[in-house]
């Protein structure tokens, strides 16, 4: 411990939005912070959708509408219910100044996020991994890089969704393979007017296409298109237990996906210029680990904060950064790292959106396991069905043919099926007002 | 869009050491052998002949799927050394 050589106040551990803004938070009180970080740069390791959202990036930076490389500006939200053949979409718009969210390319912006972090006073370690946490009687008092050792007086794990050093300092367990979902995406280039054309969107403004149904159909899984300036990111996560369940290959699915009859114009003629693959964790607030122990702190992914429901986590990552930042400065300032005073960490989240909104959706994911069936298929061909035969033009009466819809509805599956599927939706929603 | 394809699209800096390794005996006992089919780099391949697994680990994308799904929790996976391994530019 008094090798000060290597010895500063706080390490982070990952160059993500959780562990930047850990970062940055610390270092503007003045206070020394290293991040370390296993790619070339930050970034280099990172995958999402994706969107960013504006109102808690402008938290950590409040600038960054101005400085940051940004893609879109997201002024439509589209979901999409597809079976092999059809698709039902529903589409929100509202232009306006203030966007809520940005599509981003993660090479870019988190490497852009860092530069900044690195301006205001955080020392930026790259191409590095931290093999093991050091620990001396329980407490975590530094890291062991593939190199040397560096010693600090607090550090805080934002090593991802992986997070082997949460597990390895007691603070998690082996995740199951129903508690994350991989996802897969590949870029798109486009040319810039095409997107404007094809999502009927202007120079600047992009959308969120979220898309249930096909080719997952009944397994847990969501795919989605996000315009970035001059490329689409196409992709879609599946729960990782339904891939091995159902012995599914993730990339067949993605290609059944761009092959949909109503996604294929989308992508049409565009030049794939990455694939890529990264796990999001699922499992909620049942699976949050515990978050402090002494010397340690836990944020971001490697914590499993992601509202999965609402395409939430890099909002997540920061604000649980910025958090377990200002108890890293309390922490210092009282001279006390023991977990006495790191549980303020915890404490900071629970009064946060972010352990209420997963408090809300604590029953979402088992309900949706026992109920996928319903929720991702059955109910999807049926509303597919329904306007089949609403806008269909045959000469029979139509009063016949609703009779035969509700009728199907209704009697093409046990009545008992139908009663739990509200049992669970009751369920859910009551637990979000609860 | 062969997965071959899809991989010629990203960009690796190999490594002459496999980061993943398996526990061959564990392997031949497995009945699911999943991560034959979960992985998204087609990484895993079991040889029928040799009764080896071949791991093509510098196509790994390093999400960390195959540790989890793994029901014998027989591989060991750590992360490529600094340097190495995947950089996704479009992430």
């Amino acid at each position: 411990m008094e090798n000060l050589k290597n010895k500063t106040k706080v390490i982070v551990v990952g160059g993500g939005p959780a562990g930047i803004s850990a970062a940055v938070t610390i270092a503007r009180a003045n206070i020394d912070v290293i991040l370390i970080e296993r790619g070339d740069f930050c970034g280099s390791k990172n995958m999402f959708g994706g969107a960013i959202y504006t109102q808690p990036t402008k938290e950590i930076f409040p600038d960054f509408e101005t400085e940051a490389p940004l893609e879109r500006k997201n002024v439509t939200n589209k979901y999409m219910l597809l079976t092999q053949s059809e698709a039902t979409t529903i589409s929100y718009n509202k232009k306006t100044d203030n966007s809520n969210s940005y599509t981003v390319i993660r090479g870019k912006f988190d490497r852009w996020m860092a530069e900044k972090a690195k301006k205001e006073g955080v020392i930026i370690v790259t191409s590095t991994v931290v093999t093991d946490l050091l620990m001396e009687n329980n407490k975590v008092i530094g890291v062991q890089t593939e190199l040397e050792k560096y010693y600090a007086d607090i550090v805080i794990l934002a090593d991802g969704v992986n997070s082997l050093l949460a597990k390895q300092a007691g603070l998690r367990k082996n995740l199951k393979p129903q508690d994350v979902a991989l996802g897969v995406k590949e870029v798109i280039k486009l040319d810039s007017e095409k997107i404007n054309e094809r999502f009927n969107v202007n120079n600047d403004e992009g959308l969120i296409t979220e898309i249930v149904g096909y080719p997952m159909n009944g397994m847990l899984g969501l795919g989605y298109i996000y315009t970035n300036k001059e490329s689409i990111s196409i992709g879609l996560g599946i729960t990782l237990s339904e891939l091995v369940d159902n012995k599914i290959k993730p990339y067949e699915l993605l290609d059944k996906l761009k092959e949909h009859p109503s996604i294929k114009p989308f992508i049409k003629d565009g030049e794939p210029v990455e694939y890529s693959a990264h796990l999001i964790p699922e499992g909620g607030y049942n699976k949050i680990p515990k978050l402090f122990a002494d010397g340690v702190l836990v944020v971001g992914d490697a914590a499993m904060l992601v509202n999965n429901l609402h395409w939430e986590g890099t909002n997540l990552a920061m604000i649980s950064g910025k958090l377990a930042g200002e108890t890293a400065i309390l922490a210092i300032n009282k001279n006390d790292f023991s977990k006495n005073t790191l549980k303020i960490y915890q404490k900071k989240l629970k009064k946060s959106f972010i352990i209420k909104d997963l408090m809300s959706y604590k029953n979402l994911m088992s309900e949706m396991h026992k109920r996928r069936y319903s929720f991702t298929d059955y109910y999807i061909k049926k509303l597919n069905a329904f306007f089949d035969v609403f806008t269909n033009v045959d000469s029979i009466p139509k009063k016949y043919k609703f009779r035969k819809f509700i009728k199907n509805v209704i009697f093409e599956r046990n009545i008992f099926e139908l009663f739990k599927d509200i049992v669970s939706t009751i369920k859910i929603i009551l637990r979000i007002f609860i | 869009m062969s997965i071959d394809d899809k991989l010629f699209t990203v960009k690796y800096v190999n490594n002459i050491n496999s980061h993943l390794t398996n526990d061959t005996k564990e392997c031949k006992n497995c009945k699911e052998k999943c991560c034959t089919f979960i992985c998204p780099a087609n990484v895993w391949q079991w040889n029928n002949e040799t009764q080896t697994m071949t791991i093509n680990y510098e196509n790994c994308l390093e999400c960390g799927a195959c540790r989890i799904a793994c029901p014998k929790h027989s591989i060991d996976w750590k992360y490529p050394q600094g340097n190495s391994g995947v950089t996704f530019k479009k992430g």
